[in-house]
Order: structure tokens, then C-alpha cells, then sequence
């Protein structure tokens, strides 16, 4: 029998709208065509809310409130556009290209990256914070994939992916803060990873040029991302 | 008491340089150095980047030979690879490599030289640039600008890009050449031609107004390096290296590029970022050698195209073996976009140019590479080392421009010798010594900057270094 759930009424920027309980307040504003931008979601996976850019004004509470991981709730009123978004969102990407090294005009993915993209939608035209230019690894031991530590914003996806679809658990983030990085198994080279089934899942989601295929160059590395819905629904009709 | 002139920076040339004249007590050169002022560290901060990274890492070097360096790399990349690229893959990548060569030449010629062969070298510098050439001879300047386009037009329908495009790849290029793409470069083929023969045509009347300067422009017995394919004719693509003495003579032939290492040695100067290679067995300062359009003119048996090697003709009578000054670098670069134009369209007629097989995949099956191939500027040397993984852990690049530097120097010397006189500067002397430079084309950081508005801060010192007197352009 399926689950009960209430249907909620809400404002999305100043229009009713409806959606279950058990939605966030970012479907229940895609369902309705309002888009905000997104970076660590991706349609199949769970969602963390890592990178902050979905965040909304939300009428009764003054701090911030990420949209993906929100639920929706009666008589909410939402705003996914305004002065002071924009300008934390582009605030939140400029940090992004800050924190590593992110050099699109040599990087497999230039063309087809989301940060990229994103960078492009929400008019950063410039980075205001300093550079930090880590030494960062790259990790080439797999056969066929490629993880440079450079590229790697954190959002998890792979981690996402590889958990809740392939269920191998492989990846992991290690470390806090600024230290923290993407991992495989404890910290192994991903070439001698006992857990790693080469699926390549976590390549496809990524969403800058961190994971990519060995031998691509630059722009080359565009990613298949349609498996992703088509593979969750199959698990959800198997439970 | 003893002076120092510098011109710092030199212009019109691309990159940053310096020239210091040392003068005696009575005001006579006593020695002079051109100066390599920039560093940019490509060979180490290439170090942990996957080796296939590579070709358009290294092309970042220059924004206006990028090909000459994609194509160094990718086949550097090609023998880490172990493999050898589908047969169309090399002939569209010595395409590009052609229309690179035309456009770069263009630059040098028109933009960067013109000035001083068309105004004279002791013109109003504030109008010895492109701008002046228009003014004075407005189809010269167009032809310039419609050359360069030219060159860049079909770098951009191949590789998708005029600058950086990142279409030649480890293993070939990553698109096939279509119908409509061959027949676009095909249509622009006459046009380039056309140009090139009235621009000879007007080369040809001047030159009789520089006699001075052909004898004083770096016009002294060198070495002269470069590839020649099988049979001894012109190569910018493959081949192996020749070394010619200044009386013509073969002294080594078939030389394999890869074991560069064995005669190419590279010495270290304090006053210059840039090294110095030396031909290694006559030793430093015996082996120095030229390269460019000047020495591959000069090495070569034919050029292997039609109109080229009429020139060639006409070109190799301007000298007794070889032709030595490095004025003539200037008609080498025209016969040469000759050449390049003449054999694009002999390329793009073979049958197989449209095939689609353009790219070989493999794992790194070795672990070092050295890809060797001509530049617009001369021979362009990049040899690389990966891990088991194929990421760089090491990384050697011989550029053009360096092969140079001690001809340059030389060069440098010989000019200022001949047309400088502390007592009496004049901005013609000192043009000069900087022409000298262009002549070789240098690219010292590949980056173009603005036409003739750079300042040329001129200063002379006493021995102990203090300013006596000062001229800015």
C-alpha cells in the first residue's frame, strides 16, 4: 500500500503552489518550472546540501535555507531569486574557484563542466578572493579513470553514487574543512581499490573535470548522466 | 670613461628582451648582449599532470605558435603512446602545422618587420609601425592583415579555434577533415598565393636599399640545423636533423631527432633566462648554429613544390654556399608561406585525406617520449617523462628561439659594431640593433604585444653604473 502522505500549500516566490510532505522545497519548485541553480544535486541521488547554492529566503526565518534539503511545509513562503542570493551565490562560486585549482582553458571537461556552466548563468566574471593554488594530487592508478584533487569541489556526488547506485561504497571524504578530500577505500591509490567495480557511475556525475577518462583532452570529456533516473527508478520498483 | 647603452625592452618582437652595448673610453662597442628577461616555467609546473594533458598544457606557451608546440607534444605524446597515428591523421596535422607557418610569418613579415623595410631604418619611430605601413603603402598592410587571417582561418576549420585549438590530440587529432572543410581551405589557396608572389615582387625591389644592413645583419659563418625528410627536401612535420656548415657542407646527416641529447648541448649564461644550445661536438661557443626559415632554405636539397623551388633557386644565389645574413631570414619566411600554401593544396588532394580513422588509442606503453618537428622559428624539441601511471615526472622543452640565442648575441654585436658610436646616438643606430633581433623572429614568451607603442627606454651608463644620459622613445 503506498505511503500517505499530506499535500502542503505553499508560495514559491509569490505563486500558490502544492506539493506533498515529503518533497523539498526544490522539487516542488521544479515541478512548478522555477529554476534555481544547483551544483551538488543531481536528479537520482540523494541530496546533502553541500554546496549552498540552492539556498532560499524562506518569510520567518532570517538566516539562509537550502532548498534540496528542506521539506516543504504549509503556508511557507519562498523566495529562489533575489539581491542577496545572487549575490551569496555568486559569492559561493567565486570561493569554489578560490579554493583549488580550476583552470578551464586545459581542462578535460572545458565546455562541459557545471561549474563552469553555472559560473557562466550567474555573471561571474572575476574571482574577488585570493587564489589559494593548493598542491594537490592526482591519482592516475586506475586503468581507465582519472581523480585530479585539483578539479574536486566536494559536492559528493561520487560518493552519492556510488553508495545509493552501485552500493560499493568505494569513495569516501576524508579529513574537515579545508583538508577534507575525496577518497577511495582507506585512502588507497583507486588503481588498488578492492571495493572499486570500474562502473564509472562516479565519473559520469561528476561535475567538473575531477573524475574524468583516462587518454580525453581538453573539452573532450563530456559526461552521460541519463542512466542515473533510469537506474534509480529500477531499484525503487525491485524494494 | 667606459658607457653602457641599453634598450630595454626591445620591440616589435614577441616577449620581453633587453639589449645592453658596452662601450669603451672612446665610445667604440666593446661588446654587447641581448637579454632574455622573462622566465615562465613550463618544464616544472607540468610535473603530476597526466601525460595526455600535455599538448594543450604546452601550447599555452605561445598565442602565436601554438600548433608548432600541440604538435611537439602530441608527438612526444604519440611515443610514450608507442603508436604510430592513422596516416590521414599526420597529413591533417602537418596541414595546420602549414597554415601556423603562414600566419606566423605573416606577423613576423608585415607586422613586426615591415616597418623598418618599408619606412627605413632610420624613420620617425612613432610612425615605424603597422600603422605607418598603412598610411604609406595601404596594400602592403592589408595583404599583412589578409595573410595572418588567412593562416588563422584555416587553423580555426580544422581545430574548431584560431588560437589553442585543442584539436590535435595524442594519437592524431580528434575530428576527420569533411567535403566542405577541404573544398573551404582549397578556395583560399590562389588568394594566398597571389598575395605572397606581389609581396615577393615588392621584397625584391627593396632590397637593394639594405645593402649595408644585409652585410652588417648577423652575417657570419654559423651552423645551420633543421629536418629534412628522406631525401634531403623541406620538412617541417617529421624527418631527421641535417647540420650544414657555413661552406655548405654536410657535416651530419639522418641524425635521429630523439637522441638530440648526443649533439645538442645547452649551456647557461648569467645575463639571459634563456639557455643556450651549442652543437656539441665543436663544443661551446664553436657549435653555435642557426635555425628558422634561414637555415631550412639553407639545408635543404628542393623544397618538393612547384613555385617554391624556383625561389629557392633565386634565393640560394644570394649567397656563395649558404646564405649567411640573417637578413634574409625575411625572403626565407616568404618562400616558405609560398611553400605551405603550394603544399596544403597537395595535401588536401590525397585520397585518403577524408578518412575518418584519425586517432590511435592506446595505454602509455613507454615511458618517455620526444617529439621533434619545425616551428616557424626552427627546430621546437619537447621530450618528456611519466610515471607507470603516465603522469609527468619530468619534462625538457629546446624552443626555436633558443637555438638561436648565440647567433642573436653575436648578431647583436655585429650590428652594434657596425652602426653604433656612443658619442653620436641616434634612435636609427639603435633600431638597427634591435632589427637585427627581429630578424630571427625570436619568440621569447610566444606573446604579441602592442604595435610600436611599447617604450624604448635607452640609457647610458658610466662603468660604474650610473645614468649619464637617457633618450625614451
Amino acid at each position: 500500500m503506498a505511503k500517505q502522505v499530506q499535500v502542503k500549500t505553499l508560495k514559491i516566490n509569490g505563486v500558490d503552489v502544492g506539493g506533498r510532505g515529503d518533497q523539498t522545497i526544490l522539487q516542488v519548485a521544479r515541478e512548478h518550472d522555477i529554476e534555481m541553480p544547483t551544483l551538488c544535486h543531481i536528479e537520482g541521488l540523494s541530496d546533502v546540501g553541500a554546496c549552498r547554492l540552492c539556498l532560499v529566503e524562506v518569510k520567518g526565518i532570517n538566516k539562509l535555507i537550502p532548498s534540496c534539503t528542506t521539506l516543504v511545509e504549509e503556508g511557507m513562503e519562498v523566495t529562489t531569486n533575489s539581491e542577496r542570493l545572487a549575490k551569496y551565490r555568486k559569492m559561493v562560486l567565486e570561493l569554489l574557484f578560490a579554493e583549488r585549482n580550476h583552470i578551464c582553458s586545459v581542462c578535460v571537461s572545458n565546455g562541459h563542466c557545471d561549474l563552469q556552466d553555472l559560473a557562466r548563468l550567474l555573471g561571474v566574471t572575476h574571482v574577488r578572493y585570493p587564489y589559494r593554488y593548493p598542491r594537490l594530487s592526482v591519482d592516475a592508478s586506475h586503468q581507465r579513470f582519472v581523480l585530479d584533487q585539483n578539479r574536486c569541489i566536494l559536492c559528493t556526488r561520487c560518493v552519492r553514487v556510488c553508495d545509493e547506485i552501485e552500493g560499493a561504497h568505494t569513495w569516501d571524504v576524508m579529513g574537515r574543512g579545508i583538508e577534507a578530500k575525496v577518497i577511495t577505500d582507506l585512502n588507497q591509490p583507486w588503481g588498488s581499490s578492492e571495493t572499486c567495480t570500474s562502473c564509472g557511475k562516479c565519473v559520469q556525475v561528476c561535475p567538473t573535470g575531477a573524475l574524468s577518462e583516462k587518454g580525453k583532452s581538453v573539452a573532450e570529456m563530456s559526461k552521460r548522466r541519463q542512466f542515473l533516473p533510469y537506474l534509480t527508478t529500477m531499484r525503487e520498483e525491485r524494494e | 670613461m667606459s658607457k653602457q647603452i641599453i634598450i630595454d625592452p626591445v620591440t616589435r618582437i614577441e616577449g620581453h628582451g633587453k639589449i645592453t652595448i658596452q662601450l669603451d673610453e672612446d665610445g667604440s662597442v666593446k661588446d654587447a648582449f641581448f637579454h632574455v628577461t622573462q622566465i615562465r616555467g613550463f618544464e616544472k609546473f607540468c610535473e603530476g599532470r597526466p601525460f595526455y594533458e600535455m599538448p594543450s598544457l604546452m601550447a599555452r606557451i605561445c598565442g602565436i605558435c601554438p600548433v608548432s608546440h600541440l604538435i611537439a607534444s602530441a608527438k612526444a605524446c604519440d611515443a610514450i603512446l608507442g603508436v604510430v597515428i592513422p596516416p590521414a591523421a599526420e597529413k591533417l596535422r602537418r596541414i595546420m602545422n602549414l597554415a601556423q607557418i603562414i600566419e606566423s610569418h605573416a606577423l613576423s613579415f608585415f607586422y613586426l618587420a615591415s616597418p623598418d623595410l618599408l619606412l627605413g631604418m632610420d624613420s620617425d619611430p612613432a610612425s615605424r609601425n603597422i600603422f605607418g605601413v598603412l598610411k604609406n603603402n595601404p596594400t602592403l598592410a592589408r595583404d599583412g592583415v589578409r595573410m595572418r587571417q588567412m593562416g588563422q582561418q584555416v587553423v580555426e576549420w580544422l581545430g574548431g579555434k584560431r588560437i589553442h585549438p585543442s584539436w590535435i590530440v595524442p594519437g592524431g587529432v580528434n575530428e576527420p577533415l569533411t567535403v566542405e572543410k577541404r573544398d573551404q581551405i582549397l578556395s583560399a589557396v590562389p588568394e594566398g598565393l597571389f598575395i605572397v608572389e606581389r609581396t615577393l615582387e615588392w621584397f625584391r625591389g627593396i632590397l637593394g636599399k639594405f645593402g649595408r644592413e644585409i652585410q652588417e645583419f648577423a652575417n657570419f659563418p654559423t651552423l645551420y640545423v633543421g629536418l629534412v625528410d628522406s631525401d634531403g627536401g623541406l620538412e617541417h612535420y617529421d624527418g631527421k636533423i641535417r647540420v650544414m656548415d657555413a661552406s655548405g657542407n654536410i657535416i651530419s646527416d639522418m641524425l635521429e631527432p630523439g637522441s638530440y641529447d648526443d649533439y645538442i648541448g645547452e649551456a647557461v649564461e648569467p645575463f639571459s633566462f634563456l639557455k643556450f644550445p651549442y652543437y656539441k661536438p665543436m663544443g661551446y661557443e664553436d657549435g653555435i648554429y642557426r635555425v628558422g626559415p634561414l637555415a631550412r632554405l639553407n639545408i635543404v636539397n628542393r623544397c618538393g613544390t612547384k613555385r617554391a623551388d624556383e625561389m629557392l633557386q633565386e634565393y640560394k644565389e644570394l649567397g656563395r654556399e649558404v646564405v649567411q645574413s640573417s637578413f634574409h631570414y625575411h625572403f626565407a619566411r616568404l618562400i616558405e608561406i609560398v611553400f605551405a600554401f603550394e603544399k596544403i593544396k597537395e595535401l588536401l588532394g590525397e585520397d585518403d585525406i577524408l578518412d575518418t580513422r584519425v586517432r590511435a588509442h592506446a595505454e602509455p606503453n613507454n615511458l618517455e617520449g620526444i617529439g621533434v618537428s619545425e616551428a616557424p622559428r626552427g627546430t621546437l624539441i619537447h621530450h618528456y617523462k611519466v610515471d607507470g601511471n603516465g603522469l609527468v615526472t619530468w619534462a625538457n622543452l629546446i624552443i626555436a628561439t633558443g637555438h638561436n640565442n648565440l647567433a642573436m648575441n653575436r648578431g647583436v654585436l655585429q650590428v652594434a659594431r657596425a652602426f653604433v658610436h656612443g658619442k653620436q646616438m641616434t634612435d636609427g643606430m639603435l633600431n638597427r640593433v634591435e632589427a637585427v633581433i627581429r630578424a630571427y623572429d625570436p619568440c621569447l614568451s610566444c606573446s604579441t604585444h602592442a604595435v610600436g607603442q611599447m617604450p624604448l627606454r635607452i640609457q647610458l651608463r658610466s662603468s660604474a653604473g650610473e645614468i649619464v644620459d637617457e633618450v625614451v622613445r
